[in-house]
């Protein structure tokens, strides 16, 4: 091949690499069983009702992304599917567009949005909720030894069900979880977390089963580690552990004494070029039926008109349906104490047991 | 048999058996990982693991649809795209500029040669870790993150090295009096190059550029920190398959790529071959 | 190759025998290639330094640069200059913060100054941000006149004298708190280094990370040398034939190999199910995720970095020398050791530093089958960057361990050449 050949293939390439510059939007969220159920409710009936091409991508949350583009000018980012926990920081941080209320669609029954929506789902001006989800547990019931387990405590009770428990690697629930099992009232949990008294007692309770844990980073690998043995009981976002139950009959069970739970909410990056589109798929995907249809993964409508439409059946496995055994998970909190919490979650991690 | 000469005693013997023996298992333990995956990425099951049926070699329990899969995931389709191209025009970068710094750095005059060539191969030895986060940084200045451009730069900064380490080990022995009178003759120094010192290091220059474009293809800490939605390239997708979904699309993936690796090992070694016979050796 | 220092042009412009018309036309001579042999280098030269030096010394430069603090609140600083660090401020300093915060709710930066004071002093960021939202609501005149005490009435932090230290602290432009975090110290309220008291990681993870490092290059050392061994020592042959097992895992990309890790150590992975199935163990053992399986898959990817160079140096050892050894009738072992042994060093010490410095920065092997404890340094680095956000403290971190490398790479210059790096 002579200079000139590769010239040609060059230039071939070249042309190739530069897609033509559509409008495209640029839709991040978590992927899995719940990115399935955002495909087929928001993503793809949008593209076929607007006629416009959106990419759709998996990330595993934070905020760190949103950031380095933000402050390079740089934005890849269009619509992010966020936590709430994340929301708060985000937000005050300048990170997120401001989504104006008045752009929301009514309810298919015709009830205002403002009215329509959960309050939570709107309770911060960046974000419009998406879902409500919740950290639950589960445990393979052909694989339990020792019984059923039902509360927080059984999953810090290794003496009664013996074997290794999966968590995911933050600090997160985790901490909550160990005041809870430890005997502290729910209403009590982040009062107590916010003292190093209070600190000092989790991490003790995580002490009593550090050996018995495996840790995981993304949602996705909770109903894996289930399946194949790696652990009796893992801590898992609910849809996930309903999508093994139901789509591929897995004989697992959740418990929802002591649940976690929180919002997702769609928002978007400051300084997108493509502001309007991106709202107008905020629009669309925040409508009574795509909203709706997110009961597949078991994840809560957060507007009122989408309630409506859940199936009897799935109700009882809804976060909505469990929140007088559970926790909110507290935004303020974690901005507050997410890091220092992180760095002693991961000291501890290091400290050979 | 084997002859062992006669001062041999048993003990000798022993000995050299139970080091063959030894580098035998060693040889096993490099290459079983690597020879375990293959028949794994045909399981018919989403399984990361021998089923029973695989095991008992019945048909049903081994299919292509994994293949497929990656054949029907847009995005695999994207990131092998994406692979190909930053690989080609950071090979071509790496190369061009190596090469001409390589014929330099020979050069017996070259001042400070030492100095330049332990800053020139830095790259290869900095922790990537390293050079993703401060490239992130210096990058995003120049809004260079989450572009082709930005990671084409970044590798082809790592496979310069081993252009340099390539080149200037075939120009060893290299006679610089031939520039010298290429110059003499009137030529000047581009076609020099051109037609005398390039078809004698050409060898050197494309394993050079081989190690280059699989240093690019194989990366994945600086598309992790540099690459947008856009950029994403086989190892990244890879990575984060094994860190999330977990499935046997990946051991396929992984089985395609030995191959490529079997490719170029074996286009390195005709290189070689072709290196040696040129320098007479 | 050999180092061909511009010593080796001296004599042409010192030989005796010249006129000096003769030397000064030399020395323009060698002046001009010289210059030539370098214009050729600029242009990479030119091109690394933008690519790989400029991003290394802008991270350098973020460990100890840090002006977010400063930007956001200058006359609140400004005005604290004189407190004497002893009780709360005056009240023009609590007024000036109350305005600052004011602007930073209305242009929505107030998380930002939140973030970063919190760093400093855990609880901070709701105090700032609750905040900067009462006093978006106030008038700026009723501002300026009653700052301080509507500041206080917002949130009871703005009294502590802890808090506004920390103001101070965060609020300088250069500093050298990332680096003493990295070590695990901090600064008292006297401004004397002291260990941290919150969480101390860091040096422990440094001395874990060269622990694995050094027990990988062990582990490669002992597997290499009796394989490149028995490859310098076979027929030509069959020695190319099994070098291909040993170059074609160094040519195959390294996520493939860390992928067969996986399928190898998963619970119900090959190893785990052989293993059973010969009945050795009755329950599967846990090795996926663990530092086990990081030592394991890095040794594995390492080893042929370790056999290359051993090889090349044992192929130009001459056989004659051990075989006058065993004729003469010494033992093997002792022949070994004392004849061959010796001149194996360059090899093994070129391979065991190169496996070391390489396994010191790696990251995408542990952070794919390590688990928890199978993290490095270079985790934790990725982690600040990606999700902790705390960017100075991941520079400060990498620059630490830069230092480390470079250390290592000069030996490694000095033993070895930097340009004698092998590869296959």
């Amino acid at each position: 091949m002579r200079i000139g050949g590769i010239l040609t293939s060059a230039v071939a390439l070249a042309i190739m690499a530069s897609p033509l510059a559509a409008q495209e939007l640029t839709v991040v969220s978590f992927g899995g069983a719940y990115g399935a159920a955002q495909k087929k409710y928001m993503i793809d009936p949008y593209m076929a009702a607007s006629g416009n091409k959106v990419l759709f991508e998996d990330y595993s949350g934070g905020i760190a992304e949103i950031k380095a583009q933000v402050e390079a000018n740089n934005i890849q980012w269009d619509v992010v599917d966020i936590e709430v926990i994340d929301l708060e920081r985000a937000c005050s941080e300048g990170l997120l567009e401001v989504i104006p209320r008045d752009i929301l669609p009514p309810g298919d029954d015709g009830v205002a949005a403002i009215d329509d929506f959960f309050p939570e789902a709107l309770a911060n001006e960046c974000g419009v909720g998406v879902i409500f989800w919740a950290v639950i547990y589960a445990y393979n019931s052909e694989t339990i030894q020792g019984g059923t387990p039902s509360t927080i405590a059984d999953f810090f009770d290794t003496a009664t069900f013996p074997g290794k428990r999966a968590m995911r690697k933050r600090a997160q629930v985790n901490l909550e979880w160990a005041l809870i099992a430890d005997g502290v009232a729910r209403e009590d949990v982040y009062k107590v977390l916010a003292t190093d008294e209070g600190q000092a007692q989790a991490f003790a309770k995580l002490d009593t089963i550090k050996d018995d844990l495996v840790w995981y980073d993304s949602w996705s690998q909770a109903p894996q580690l289930l399946n194949d043995g790696g652990a009796v009981m893992v801590q898992s976002a609910n849809g996930r552990i309903f999508g093994a139950i139901k789509d591929d009959g897995r004989p697992f069970e959740m418990v929802w004494d002591g649940n976690v739970f929180d919002l997702d909410v769609w928002a978007a990056v400051k300084g997108t070029p493509n502001k309007e589109m991106a709202f107008d798929f905020i629009k669309f995907a925040t409508g009574t039926v795509p909203l709706a249809g997110m009961q597949d993964v078991a994840y809560g409508p957060t507007r009122r008109s989408g309630a409506a439409l859940v199936d009897p059946a799935v109700i009882k496995d809804l976060p909505n349906a469990n929140i007088e055994v559970g926790l909110k998970a507290d935004g303020i909190f974690w901005a507050d104490f997410g890091e220092s919490l992180g760095e002693k979650f991961n000291e501890w991690l290091l400290k050979q047991g | 048999m084997q002859r062992f000469p006669d001062y041999f005693n048993f003990s000798h013997k022993a000995g050299v058996y139970a080091l063959r023996l030894t580098a035998g298992a060693v040889l096993f333990f490099l290459m079983m990982p690597i020879l375990v995956i293959i028949p794994l990425s045909f399981n018919s099951e989403p399984f990361f693991t021998f089923t029973e049926g695989m095991l008992s070699f019945e048909a049903s329990a081994y299919s292509l649809r994994w293949y497929r899969a990656i054949l029907e995931n847009p995005n695999w389709m994207l990131a092998i795209r994406n692979s190909f191209i930053i690989g080609f025009f950071a090979t071509i970068v790496a190369t061009s500029l190596g090469t001409l710094a390589a014929v330099g750095l020979a050069s017996p005059e070259m001042p400070f040669k030492r100095v330049i060539t332990a800053l020139l191969l830095s790259p290869m030895i900095v922790p990537l870790i390293i050079i993703a986060a401060g490239m992130f940084f210096f990058y995003t200045r120049f809004n260079l993150v989450g572009t082709f451009t930005g990671l084409i730069i970044a590798h082809a900064a790592l496979g310069v090295p081993f252009v340099i380490v390539t080149v200037t080990a075939t120009l060893t022995g290299f006679d610089h009096s031939l520039f010298k009178a290429g110059l003499s003759l009137g030529a000047n120094p581009l076609r020099v190059f051109r037609d005398v010192v390039l078809p004698l290091i050409r060898p050197g220059v494309i394993s050079g550029g081989l190690f280059a474009f699989v240093t690019s293809f194989d990366e994945v800490v600086l598309v992790l920190f540099l690459a947008g939605p856009d950029q994403r390239t086989i190892p990244r997708q890879m990575f984060s398959g094994l860190r999330e979904q977990i499935n046997p699309t990946i051991l396929a993936v992984a089985t395609l790529l030995v191959f490529v690796s079997v490719l170029l090992l074996l286009s390195l070694e005709l290189l070689r071959r072709r290196s040696e016979r040129l320098r007479g050796v | 190759m050999t180092a061909t220092t511009f010593d080796d042009a001296r004599p042409v412009s010192a030989s005796p025998g010249l006129t000096r018309e003769e030397a000064g036309f030399a020395r323009r001579e060698l002046n001009r290639r010289r210059l030539r042999a370098f214009a050729l280098v600029i242009p990479l030269l030119v091109f690394i330094s933008f690519a790989f030096f400029a991003p290394i010394a802008t991270m350098l430069h973020r460990s100890v640069y840090n002006p977010t603090v400063v930007q956001l609140i200058p006359d609140t600083l400004a005005k604290l200059q004189s407190w004497d660090g002893e009780g709360r401020p005056d009240d023009s300093v609590l007024t000036a913060m109350a305005v600052d915060l004011k602007r930073l709710a209305n242009n929505r930066t107030s998380g930002k100054l939140g973030e970063a004071l919190n760093r400093g002093l855990p609880g901070t960021s709701s105090a700032v941000k609750a905040t900067a939202r009462k006093l978006r609501q106030v008038d700026d005149a009723t501002l300026a006149a009653d700052g301080a005490a509507l500041l206080l009435g917002a949130n009871d932090k703005w009294a502590s004298v802890e808090l506004w230290r920390n103001v101070r602290k965060t609020g300088r432009t250069y500093s050298d708190r990332y680096f003493l975090t990295a070590l695990d110290l901090e600064r008292n309220a006297e401004g004397d280094v002291q260990t941290r008291e919150a969480a101390q990681i860091y040096v422990q993870l440094y001395t874990k990370t060269m622990r694995i490092a050094l027990i990988i290059t062990i582990l490669t050392m002992l597997l290499g040398y009796p394989l490149a061994f028995v490859l310098a020592n076979a027929p030509a042959r069959t020695a190319s034939l099994l070098m291909v097992m040993v170059l074609l895992p160094f040519w195959t990309s390294l996520l493939v190999r860390t992928t067969a890790w996986i399928a190898l150590l998963q619970t119900n992975g090959v190893i785990n199910s052989v293993l059973m199935g010969v009945g050795v163990i009755g329950e599967p053992l846990e090795m996926l995720f663990t530092e086990f399986a990081t030592i394991v898959a890095m040794t594995h990817i390492l080893l042929p970095f370790m056999v290359l160079p051993l090889y090349s140096v044992m192929k130009g050892i001459d056989r004659s020398y051990m075989r006058a050894a065993l004729s003469l009738g010494s033992s093997p072992i002792p022949a070994f050791i004392r004849i061959y042994f010796p001149m194996t060093v360059p090899g093994l010490s070129a391979g065991a530093l190169l496996v070391f410095i390489i396994s010191v920065g790696y990251y995408i092997t542990p952070a794919l089958v390590g688990g928890t404890d199978g993290q490095m340094i270079s985790n934790i680095i990725a982690f600040h960057m990606q999700q902790s956000n705390n960017w100075e403290l991941a520079a400060a971190l990498g620059a630490l361990l830069l230092v480390l490398i470079i250390a290592l790479y000069w030996i490694y210059d000095l033993l070895v050449g930097a340009d004698n790096i092998k590869l296959a």
